[in-house]
């Protein structure tokens, strides 16, 4: 069977005001990716973003000048799109639609549209995933980290884990950031005790720095057929598996529906269950967790839903040094979203290239595999 | 609340939640009952997820449940409120779970698991909102 590889990344810089276009960003992106390849526009015959993205295909192609598209598609569910669009584009690969599939996301998320912004009153968008405009905004939750503590509450009161616990996340991604020069924190590490200066977001579970960063900035991601991916420029990271999934009531962020125990997310659990039937890895096995933080409880969730520590027990796990880029799990080396930049998870899939490249700025030893995870999808992928 | 001024965002109607909100100006919580197998289902939806009946009836609850989770609001503040309001998940005494407000509470005595029953308090454009105040609190 045709597998498909991970044969170019591009990126714009991280800022908080980029000065231009989405499409700018997105075309610039695009152009580094398959820069980065060895590829050309004329190779490209699929092109894949998120619903969410204000630039569209029609604009990509008008301005890199890809000649013919085979294949184009928008995945939804916000920041879980980054890598479910890894998903698609192997499948379009392996289906024997396309050859050569970039992936993009480009947004001015700063200086533009803030999600960190409580929105009053909002159409519901058609296929938006979640019912939050609906059942939220009345009762003045309006902003993402105001439904993420819905939840993160909930987990907290379930396990006994404190906002100090959800720092222990913040204080390592930043040290990450701080030694990664692409970093909008690069320098700047952060002690738990700034962490518990931090002003409450949402009390009592978020603090400002357990929040993401609002960013600007493109991304894109070039995914070939394998046998393609040989020739080119660099080392090609095969993905050896990627799967998503949709359990029954679930929805994006204000995810309150799906069962009765909040601190637990069945939908992280059967991603790694359905990697471990493709690819016989758990995402523990990997050298890397590439693993979307939004919010810092999302990280704790997330490592018990994978496998990576029994529930309740993310807290030590964290505080034994597990996530540290010496420890059994590196978390995120890049710094993640909370110290790198929030491009809505796909520069956590390009520092994921990166590492299994083995040319991250931080980079982790003896990488053959890393996890890529947003959610609701996961991707384990690997040099060679 | 009656002489000040009505800044709670009103809430958005759609052909499947207009009942919710047209119930709340009654003062009646209601939530979509199955008219074939009875099950309660929240957020509404037309068609019954156990025995796909498209025959959804607003059956009004009790108004009594127990508060699941709580969030409070802080930065940046939210539309609508003169104080942070607190944001519960109440799960009904009937089963299903709703966001709403605790209200007459001091936010350092929120704790989960805390018994509330239904109020309405008003919004804007005429609406009114469930809310839910602790069950032996003052009105
Ligand atoms: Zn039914």
């Amino acid at each position: 069977m045709t597998r498909a590889a991970i044969v170019g990344i591009g990126q714009t810089e991280f800022s908080k005001a980029s000065g231009r276009s989405e499409l700018q960003l997105a075309a610039e992106a695009v152009l580094a990716a398959l820069d980065d390849a060895g590829l050309t526009a004329a190779d490209v015959d699929g092109l894949i973003t998120f619903t969410l993205d204000g630039s569209d295909e029609v604009g990509v192609t008008r301005c890199l000048g890809i000649p013919d598209l085979k294949y184009t598609s928008r995945i939804p569910q916000g920041g879980a799109a980054s890598v479910a669009s890894i998903f698609h584009a192997m499948s379009a690969v392996m289906a024997g639609v396309c050859d050569v599939v970039v992936v993009w996301r480009a947004m001015n998320e700063r200086s533009q549209f803030r999600f960190g912004q409580p929105i009053a009153r909002g159409n519901i968008p058609a296929g938006g995933g979640s019912s939050f405009m609906e059942w939220c905004l009345p009762f003045g939750a309006q902003s993402p980290a105001s439904w993420e503590a819905l939840t993160a509450q909930a987990y907290m009161h379930r396990y006994g884990a404190t906002n100090e616990d959800f720092g222990l996340v913040s204080v390592l991604l930043r040290k990450h950031a701080a030694t990664n020069p692409q970093a909008w924190f690069y320098g700047k590490p952060i002690t738990l005790e700034d962490h518990q200066a931090s002003r409450w977001i949402v009390a009592p579970s978020l603090r400002l720095l357990d929040c993401c960063q609002e960013s600007d900035g493109g991304v894109a991601v070039v995914i070939a057929r394998e046998d393609r991916a040989r020739d080119l420029k660099q080392t090609p990271v095969t993905i050896h598996g990627a799967v998503t999934t949709l359990p029954f009531n679930h929805e994006i962020i204000s995810d309150y529906y799906h069962g009765h125990d909040l601190a637990q997310l069945p939908m992280a659990q059967r991603v790694a269950a359905r990697l471990k039937d493709l690819t016989g890895m758990s995402p523990p096995d990997t050298q890397v967790a590439m693993i979307y933080d939004n919010f810092t409880p999302q990280i704790l969730m997330q490592l018990e839903a994978y496998g990576y520590c029994g529930h309740g027990e993310a807290k030590d796990y964290i505080r034994d040094g597990n996530l540290e880029l010496d420890g059994s799990s590196p978390l995120s080396p890049n710094g993640g979203h909370i110290g790198e930049g929030y491009i809505h998870g796909m520069n956590l899939i390009t520092e994921g290239v990166r590492q299994a490249r083995g040319t991250a700025a931080n980079q982790v030893a003896n990488v053959k595999t890393v996890f890529l995870a947003s959610g609701v999808a996961g991707a384990i992928i690997g040099a060679g | 609340m009656a002489d000040a001024a009505i800044l709670r965002p009103e809430p958005v109607f759609t052909p499947d939640s207009a009942f919710f909100w047209e119930g709340a100006a009654r003062g009646e919580l209601l939530i979509k009952q199955c008219g074939a197998c009875l099950r309660y289902w929240h957020p509404p939806r037309p068609m019954c997820p156990a025995c796909n009946a498209t025959r959804m009836v607003p059956a009004r609850m009790s108004g009594f449940g127990t508060v699941y989770s709580w969030a409070m609001p802080i930065h940046p503040f939210p539309h609508g409120f003169s104080a942070p309001p607190i944001v519960v998940l109440v799960d009904l005494d009937e089963g299903p779970r709703i966001v709403s407000n605790l209200v007459g509470v001091d936010p350092r005595n929120v704790q989960n698991g805390l018994r509330v029953h239904v109020e309405f308090e008003p919004a804007q454009g005429g609406r009114s909102v469930p809310v839910f105040r602790p069950l032996g609190a003052a009105p």
